[in-house]
């Protein structure tokens, strides 16, 4: 049971499954600005075309009686057909997507090279002065990476946002 | 176009206008308020040639979602509202939040222009899906005719189901226009796609609540908004239930009536206006059971504070109440109706019986704060006090035995209309309780009349509030609506005068209502009759005339211009720092500096 005294904030990863249909994401990120919810990341895409279901994976942060005010007035949403709390329901797995650009020359070329190779990053565009990098991973290592090549030439970051999904057989169904 | 489709447009007979109308009659419409415009000329052709639904002609669009207020209020049906593109739909925007606020059941049908015109900034065009998605409970743009019946059907459902609401269904008149199939409405046990409110209770909640409710030495049931909205059965059953456990009872001022208030187990209205038994009740007691009322801030006062020592069971329709406002001890998700037949049959299965002895106790302690006459005020002389003007009309109309409605304004007239008429039916009182809205009471008076046409319908009002839809005089004549307009005249937007005088040294910034109107002149001027009274003497005689007249009245009482809405919670305190009227105790200091920046 949430308790109104608690303060102390999580973060919250939330799977929400929806019909895919003009209009569903606005009221999604209406109801977290109207209501003066955080959004760390939100990422949207059709996952089943035949049933016309997309799935949302917010990430969010707020107190416990936040978080379950936020998975209420998802779920009374008209088109939401299920949403699930990852951080609760278990271990769950989060991927997310970056294309880095980093511009340099010289020695700074072989160490963001080394670097890139250390976090497993693939280069999917070089110039004789620049890198684009494609990494996968948690929001965490992403922004090690990052930190990382601000002093050797980051020049650009384009991320997806978290997608996430529960370790085990059981799916998240509509 | 493939040959098929050529030969399906073929069969298709009737135009979207009449695929639309034809779902509402399906729907059981009888009546739509609305004002026409060029994007739903198709609709209102079409409206022309039948006779199933009656049009009422409003003069402004914010007024037609009050009146379909009114109407779906009164009636448990849903109200239906019909306005142009643009501005006619933003005309309609606080109508809507005022139902989204207070749970209203309301369809609005909104005029669009062309699908292929959509986006270019085109005449009368407005983002109406966009400006009305936190407005309503679900809205729809319909680009497809062939989506058109099934999603004005679906739009009554969710109107209608769960927690009501207003929704919008966008129409482009290309869409109205064109030939479109109809489909009768699903079968009602055909489950929607995503939308499924849970009605029934669990059980297992249900015997825990009563579990804590037979151990209560000091219980009380706050009952809200949504009894009423889950049909008078619910009603009956919430009296049922109080009457066995011999449990105090309050309402919230959108639940009044749920619980009849001359019964002598009711304690008043609770909350910043409420009685001082009702909220000290609430304060004092140790177990409370909220059937549908939502812990709104005009309730419970500082958060911190509320109820202490109580163990709370909250039921309501909508899980995102629950744990919002308050945490409650034992949630209940479901129907009021179907959750309050579930108490009466687990009480019963238990043979549960009430602590007899603790409860006598209780009932001493809340009769001696009922000695305190929290509602007292004194009339001498000739200044007509508002607090008598409202008890004399609720003694007039009682003795009289009218089927009586009561609608409000906001402000100060609204806290004494809820203090000193009784209700002991529901859907009888219609008032704007989440949103605030002035200007609400006449037309939805308008809503009540046409709904209830033999029945005495009147709008209590204040000077300010009646000013913002006055233009509603002239519906009540087209119509002939003997709608009676109580105005509580104190030449001041009184609630704001007396938050000045409290909270902000008696500076009356912008609140005095200058260069007010003749109101009997101008009820004239609209084809009804004005009275006035300025003497306590000239009361009663204007109240059995405004009763009398089987026409639309405005009747200005002239009353005391000074006088505050007592009790009061000030902003920003709990329910026992409540301060009572001059000459009681407890003075009109106490207000934080916290509690000023609330509203």
């Amino acid at each position: 049971m949430p308790d109104p005294t608690d303060n102390n904030m999580r973060a919250a990863t939330i799977a929400v499954l929806v019909e895919n249909e003009a209009g569903v994401l606005a009221r999604v990120i209406g109801l977290f600005s109207g209501r003066g919810y955080n959004i760390e990341s939100l990422t949207v895409a059709a996952v089943d075309e035949t049933r016309r279901i997309s799935r949302i994976t917010i990430v969010t942060t707020g107190t416990e009686m936040v978080i379950e005010q936020i998975k209420a007035q998802l779920d009374r949403l008209v088109p939401v057909h299920k949403v699930s709390d990852l951080t609760m329901e278990g271990a769950h797995l989060t991927r997310e997507l970056a294309l880095i650009k980093v511009v340099g020359r010289g020695e700074h070329r072989v160490e963001a090279l080394r670097l890139a190779d250390a976090f497993r990053a693939r280069v999917v565009d070089a110039t004789t002065e620049s890198f684009v990098f494609e990494m996968t991973g948690n929001a965490d290592k992403i922004d090690a990476f990052c930190a990382l090549m601000r002093p050797i030439g980051l020049a650009e970051v384009s991320r997806t946002g978290a997608v996430a999904m529960l370790r085990g057989a059981t799916g998240l169904t509509a | 176009m493939s040959a098929t489709q050529h030969a399906d447009a073929a069969a298709l007979t009737m135009s979207g206008a009449e695929v639309v109308l034809r779902a509402l009659k399906d729907q059981g419409v009888e009546v739509i308020f609305g004002y026409p415009g060029g994007a739903v000329l198709p609709i209102y052709d079409a409206l022309f040639q039948q006779n199933a639904i009656r049009h009422i002609l409003v003069r402004h669009e914010q007024a037609a979602v009050h009146a379909a207020e009114g109407y779906a209020r009164s009636t448990g049906k849903v109200g239906c509202v019909l306005v142009t593109s643009g501005p006619g739909a933003t005309n309609a925007v606080t109508g809507l939040v005022d139902a989204l606020m207070d749970s209203i059941p309301i369809v609005c049908l909104t005029g669009q222009v062309p699908t292929h015109l959509i986006g270019n900034d085109a005449f009368q065009e407005a983002d109406t899906t966009g400006i009305t998605r936190p407005a309503t409970k679900h809205n729809y743009l319909v680009k497809k005719s062939a989506d058109l019946a099934r999603v004005v059907h679906e739009a009554f459902h969710v109107a209608r189901s769960g927690r009501p609401g207003p929704v919008v269904i966008d129409l482009p008149k290309d869409i109205l226009i064109n030939k479109a199939p109809y489909q009768e409405a699903p079968p009602a046990d055909q489950p929607h796609r995503s939308y499924r409110p849970q009605v029934e209770p669990d059980m297992a909640q249900i015997r825990k609540a009563v579990a804590l409710l037979k151990a209560a030495k000091k219980p009380i049931v706050y009952a809200g908004g949504g009894v009423i909205n889950a049909g008078p059965e619910a009603s009956r059953l919430l009296t049922d239930f109080v009457r066995m456990t011999g449990f105090p009872c309050t309402n919230t001022l959108m639940g009044l009536g749920a619980y009849p208030a001359s019964d002598p187990q009711f304690v008043g209205m609770l909350g910043m206006h409420g009685t001082y038994e009702a909220n000290l009740a609430m304060h004092g007691c140790d177990v409370m059971l909220n059937i549908g009322a939502r812990f709104d801030d005009r309730v419970t006062g500082k958060l911190s504070h509320f109820s202490p020592g109580s163990k709370k069971i909250h039921c309501d329709i909508d899980p995102s109440s629950i744990n919002k406002n308050v945490k409650v001890d034992v949630p209940i998700v479901g129907d009021a109706g179907r959750i309050l037949a579930a108490l009466i049959a687990a009480w019963k299965d238990d043979a549960a019986q009430p602590d007899r002895e603790a409860l006598a106790a209780w009932w001493r302690q809340i009769d001696a704060w009922r000695a305190k006459d929290c509602l007292r005020y004194v009339q001498k002389g000739s200044i007509i006090k508002p607090q008598h003007a409202v008890k004399r009309l609720f003694e007039i109309t009682q003795e009289l035995g009218k089927e009586t409605f009561i609608t409000t304004e906001v402000g100060q007239h609204q806290m004494w209309a809820a203090q000193y008429f009784g209700f002991d039916k529901p859907n009888r009182w219609m008032t704007s309780g989440g949103l605030g809205t002035m200007g609400y009471g006449l037309p939805a008076a308008m809503g009540v009349q046409i709904a209830h046409p033999d029945a005495l319908v009147i709008d209590i009002a204040g000077e300010a509030s009646i000013l913002m839809n006055i233009q509603e005089m002239s519906t009540l004549a087209q119509y002939r609506l003997p709608v009676k307009v109580f105005i509580l005249n104190n030449e001041y937007m009184g609630m704001v005068r007396q938050w000045q005088e409290l909270l902000h040294g008696g500076r009356y910034s912008e609140s005095y209502s200058a260069a007010l109107p003749d109101f009997v002149k101008l009820a004239e001027s609209f084809h009804g009759v004005g009275l006035r009274a300025t003497s306590a003497d000239d009361l009663d005689r204007v109240i059995r005339e405004m009763i009398a007249i089987d026409r639309p009245v405005i009747a200005d009482i002239c009353v005391d211009q000074k006088e505050n809405c007592f009790p009061m919670i000030p902003s920003g305190a709990a329910h026992n720092e409540m301060i009572l009227g001059p000459g009681q105790e407890g003075g009109v200091a106490g207000v934080t500096d916290e509690g000023k920046v609330l509203v």
